[in-house]
């Protein structure tokens, strides 16, 4: 089990490593363009190749990976600093108004079409990365809102809670001080998911235009430009493709990893 | 078994049969479906592109080469003055509904272009027109304010087809012309159906049915014509593909060039492009050759003005805007933009702009000026760009024929404003002999591109492919039209 993680983490820190990378160093500069050098196959001055404005696409992955793993950050990010708070104030008042509200909320914003409300929301506001990491970023909220208020709920029934609240702490300590730490694991694992699910949106959005907007680099574009010019460059749309199967697949692996390693009922099991 | 015997003789007569004769059915696709079926009434080009001579007819028309032709009108004489038209119309032309087409119908037509509330599209091309009278039901007389050397060639467009007021009302959505094709159906996303129109005064076409198809997506394309599902794709959306089609015996591949400008439309207005040194500047960072590379795979006529290079008044002006981005850079600085500025490019969805847009965007860069990239949809660059004139660069490819004129108009879309070219206009709109119009098109033509109006990219080319047997389809697009009058199968 523990190899998956290992493997996950592995490929998901290359393409960390990558996108850090490509803010002091790539090998060519893709703002230029060269298109007496369009569609060459992978050599040795162009590793994986140029793509139909005979920019190298090494850097445009590079370029990618940043665009790809900052918008699913910030749109992890919106989901767990605006769901989890909201889950665990769900969870405190249980049963009472507040909960009904925060939860039919969430089941409101669950219920839509995820990938169809973020076209909704970039075709009204404008196309850009902005908008993809709020679209992306709002329906990542109910998803950290249930997880949170479900795991809440069972700590709740638990006897330290009990203490705490005869020791006359408020819910909102309790929530801050002994849950939030409980429901920390779950929420990494969690949010490992959600940012590979993240990377996939935002490709999807930018390969239908409603992502990021050119020069700026992104794997779902570079993917849709492609698309034409797969039979005479295959390369040109395999090697997206490829960038992110494998930083997908890595997220996952490593979410999965991370859940065996750090889920408490899973490790009981084990033991 | 003698049952399934008898099955597949006959199937296979059937067969036979079919193989014997030629196919006599078509079905081609266009990149864009038209909004309306109304050519008198729409600007969209996909209008024309499916009805012109197909269903619709005009006085004159144009040919393959862009020659203009008698259509309805079988000869005409020109008053001495240049002020009167006289046109004799042929005889038996009825519309697809039965009636009679004479020259009510033609008063009819043209006096609707330029009533009050006409939503005529090139209403200007006819202002000059100030009467049309019916003379006997087979002859017409047009009389101008002023002599109008092009207006042969205006009735030529699809905007001045004529049309009958019996079917006037429903035009939009049942189209009823005098051409060879009788529309029969539209399903609106997906296709037009029409047939051979049995009262049809002139020669009959070989095709008895058609049908044109709509295929925006560039792959879809591509799929749509490999499996062979359409017989014709006229503009093909990608260029990059065309030499497999070329290199497969299954498809022939026409290149051809249109009238379309595809220039890089500058607001005139908006600052700080309402200075000339910063347009010229923008002129000099493109690199033409490497957007007609780039964006078009290479298909595409570089050019340095507002004109078609295979028309015989064209001055090539490319010398104004050589490639040179250290004179850019100098004529920033002269403006006062030494450090660049920001401005918008706003790109409809042909590939042409997409591509060329980035292309462009990158070249701007590297003179210092950020353009800001945004795609837009052809519904929303109509509403933004060319009604709204917000914005600061678009990409965009004028196809109507000799339409330096729009130049004349300070309210169109890239707000270009000069007396002197609009005098120079109304004189060439005056003048009929040929010598003299040539010398005024050359200096209208030198005026904008030494004003550099609108940054002028390259001449952009049509790209048909269809199958091999197919004959008699426009190599050129003299003007947006399918015309499937000449098409046939090869034996």
């Amino acid at each position: 089990m523990r190899r998956n993680l290992i493997f996950g983490a592995l490929l998901s820190v290359i393409f960390l490593l990558a996108a850090l990378l490509s803010f002091i160093w790539t090998p060519f500069d893709i703002e230029s363009l060269d298109i007496a050098n369009k569609l060459k196959p992978p050599s040795g001055a162009h590793w994986l190749g140029t793509d139909h404005f005979g920019r190298d696409i090494l850097s445009m992955i590079m370029m990618g990976a940043r665009t790809s793993i900052a918008v699913a950050v910030v749109a992890v990010g919106i989901g767990i600093i605006l769901g989890v708070p909201l889950g665990l104030w769900a969870a405190a008042g249980k049963g009472s108004w507040l909960d009904e509200l925060i939860m039919r909320g969430n089941d409101l914003i669950f219920a839509f079409p995820s990938l169809v409300i973020a076209i909704l929301i970039t075709a009204v506001f404008g196309a850009s990365a902005v908008n993809a990491i709020i679209a992306i970023g709002i329906f990542n909220i109910p998803v950290f809102a249930r997880l949170s208020r479900g795991a809440a709920l069972s700590l709740w029934e638990r006897d330290f809670i009990l203490a705490a609240r005869v020791a006359g702490k408020s819910a909102f300590r309790i929530s801050w001080e002994h849950i939030l730490p409980n429901i920390t694991s779950l929420m990494i694992v969690q949010g490992t998911i959600q940012f590979s699910l993240g990377i996939l949106a935002e490709a999807a959005l930018s390969y239908i235009g409603l992502g990021a907007q050119p020069p700026t680099a992104s794997w779902g574009r570079m993917l849709a430009d492609a698309q034409t010019l797969v039979s005479i460059a295959p390369h040109t749309a395999l090697v997206p493709g490829f960038a992110i199967v494998l930083m997908v697949l890595g997220l996952n692996l490593m979410g999965d990893g991370l859940r065996d390693w750090l889920d408490p009922r899973l490790r009981v099991t084990r033991v | 078994m003698t049952f399934l015997k008898t099955l597949t003789g006959a199937s296979a007569l059937a067969l036979l049969a079919g193989m014997a004769a030629a196919q006599t059915d078509i079905t081609v696709a266009i990149q864009l479906e038209p909004p309306n079926l109304d050519p008198t009434g729409g600007a969209a080009q996909a209008i024309d592109s499916v009805l012109y001579s197909n269903v619709f007819e005009g006085l004159t028309r144009f040919m393959a080469d862009g020659s203009v032709v008698p259509g309805l009108a079988e000869s005409w004489e020109i008053s001495d003055d240049g002020l009167t038209y006289t046109f004799t119309l042929r005889d038996g032309v009825t519309f697809h509904d039965g009636t009679t087409m004479d020259a009510e119908d033609v008063k009819f037509s043209l006096d609707r272009i330029n009533a009050e509330d006409s939503a005529n599209a090139q209403k200007k091309l006819f202002a000059n027109i100030t009467d049309v009278s019916v003379v006997d039901p087979q002859t017409v007389a047009v009389t101008l304010d002023q002599p109008n050397g092009m207006m042969l060639f205006n009735l030529a467009w699809g905007d001045a087809v004529i049309v009958a007021p019996e079917s006037i009302e429903n035009i939009a959505t049942n189209p009823v012309g005098t051409g060879p094709f009788k529309f029969d159906d539209w399903v609106q996303g997906d296709r037009i159906e029409m047939s051979a129109y049995d009262g049809y005064w002139g020669d009959k076409p070989a095709l008895t049915e058609a049908t044109f198809r709509f295929i925006s997506d560039p792959t879809a394309a591509f799929a749509a014509v490999m499996a062979e599902d359409v017989d014709a794709f006229v503009g093909f959306p990608a260029p990059e593909n065309l030499p497999q089609f070329e290199a497969d015996p299954r498809f022939q591949v026409l290149n051809g060039n249109t009238e379309g400008e595809t220039i890089l439309s500058t607001n005139n207005k908006m600052p700080p492009f309402d200075d000339v040194r910063v347009r010229k500047a923008v002129a000099h960072a493109i690199d033409r050759q490497a957007i007609i590379d780039g964006a078009m795979f290479g298909l595409g006529t570089p050019i340095g003005t507002h004109f078609a290079p295979h028309n015989p008044d064209y001055v090539d002006l490319i010398g104004n805007s050589q490639h040179d981005p250290e004179l850019a850079k100098k004529l920033l600085a002269e403006a006062g933009y030494a450090d660049g500025f920001t401005t918008t490019l706003k790109l409809p969805p042909p590939s042409y702009a997409r591509r060329g847009g980035e292309i462009i965007a990158a070249q701007l860069r590297e003179v210092g000026i950020t353009a800001e990239i945004s795609n837009l949809e052809w519904a929303q660059w109509l509403e933004e760009v060319f009604k709204g004139k917000d914005f600061g660069l678009s990409i965009v490819s004028h196809t109507e024929p000799m339409d330096i004129a729009i130049y004349a108009n300070p309210d169109y879309y890239f707000q270009y404003d000069n007396a002197e070219f609009q005098a120079l206009m109304d004189e060439l709109n005056a003048t009929t002999d040929p010598e003299g119009r040539s010398a005024l098109l050359a200096k209208a033509q030198t005026i904008i591109s030494e004003d550099y109006v609108n940054g002028y990219l390259f001449e952009l080319a049509v790209s048909t492919v269809a199958k091999a047997g197919l004959q008699g389809l426009w190599l050129n697009q003299p003007t947006a039209a399918v015309d499937l009058t000449g098409v046939s199968w090869a034996e």
